[in-house]
């Protein structure tokens, strides 16, 4: 069964690679939905039944953490995985995205391989 | 709390672009010089430059800055596709390098002087431009060679909680705490 992934980065180069990460990855992905921030996320995702969330920590309008605990106090999408992809590298960021119900984190700069082991062990 | 030293900040900046081009492009850079620059203006030529800004218990500014040529170069490898010219995925491109660049720079520093916000990149790209900060401090300058191309990355940071002003016409009062 496909996957549907929801990319939230502020970034359109860092969606674009992560898209070519997920198309190469070995992941029976669906879907690709992007936002560029946690509104745009909250909104894309009651628009599409998503899998897997990779999202960026520092972004304007809503930060990745503020969607976090939002995604994680929902009933329909709390049990969704949700990998950060951040530059945020610090004790304190990490400690409060796993917290918060971050199933992984992954700091930029990264590698495709990087992204893809944890998405294996994520899905 | 700690003062910053520019060897400190230099050693960070050399660390975060050799680390970033190597594992984001897969490519290798070289450092050609590194300096103590009073100058805050930026080349005058053209080009693109790309600045984002510190703000917590040490204020200041980041830039990166390439040639069009090399700024392709930069774009091509990180996106996977080739560019002509620079469009919006090169200064896509060039904003995400200096995110990261600048990011793991900040990142690092916060372990020296504690939690520091970083800014959302802005690219200028263009013909016989200059950039001029209106920090008095010294910028820490590092200067990258690659394929024959120069990339500059620098620094310039003062203590927000020390001195009685953060930026000139800017007491204390008016900067960002966290």
């Amino acid at each position: 069964m496909a996957l549907d992934v929801l990319i939230v980065d502020d970034s359109a180069a860092i969606r674009k690679i992560l898209q070519r990460v997920l198309r190469q990855s070995d992941l029976p992905v669906g879907a690709i939905v992007e936002a560029g921030d946690g509104v745009e996320a909250l909104a894309a995702l009651k628009q599409h039944k998503v899998g897997l969330i990779l999202s960026d920590i520092n972004m304007p309008n809503m930060d990745g953490l503020q969607l976090l605990s939002t995604v994680r106090a929902d009933d329909t999408w709390k049990n969704v995985p949700i990998l950060m992809i951040t530059t945020e590298g610090s004790q304190n960021k990490v400690l409060e995205a796993v917290n918060l119900g971050a199933s992984g984190y992954v700091r930029k700069p990264f590698t495709a391989e990087q992204i893809k082991e944890k998405l294996v062990g994520l899905v | 709390m700690e003062a910053i030293q520019h060897e400190k900040v230099a050693e960070l900046i050399k660390r975060a672009t050799s680390d970033v081009f190597g594992t984001m492009l897969g490519l290798e850079v070289s450092v050609a010089d590194t300096k103590l620059s009073a100058e805050s203006s930026n080349n005058g030529g053209g080009g693109l430059v790309a600045l984002i800004g510190f703000a917590g218990p040490w204020v200041g500014t980041g830039s990166f800055s390439c040639s069009p040529s090399m700024a392709c170069r930069v774009a091509d490898a990180l996106l996977g596709t080739e560019h002509a010219a620079v469009e919006e995925d090169v200064l896509d491109a060039i904003a995400e390098m200096t995110n990261m660049i600048l990011g793991n720079v900040k990142t690092e520093l916060e372990e020296i002087i504690g939690p520091m916000l970083l800014s959302v990149p802005t690219v200028i790209f263009g013909r016989n431009f200059s950039t001029r900060s209106s920090m008095r401090q010294n910028w820490t300058v590092v200067t990258f060679e690659h394929g024959g191309e120069t990339i500059e990355v620098k620094v310039c940071l003062t203590s927000n909680v020390d001195q009685k002003e953060a930026r000139p016409g800017f007491k204390m009062g008016y900067s960002l705490h966290v």
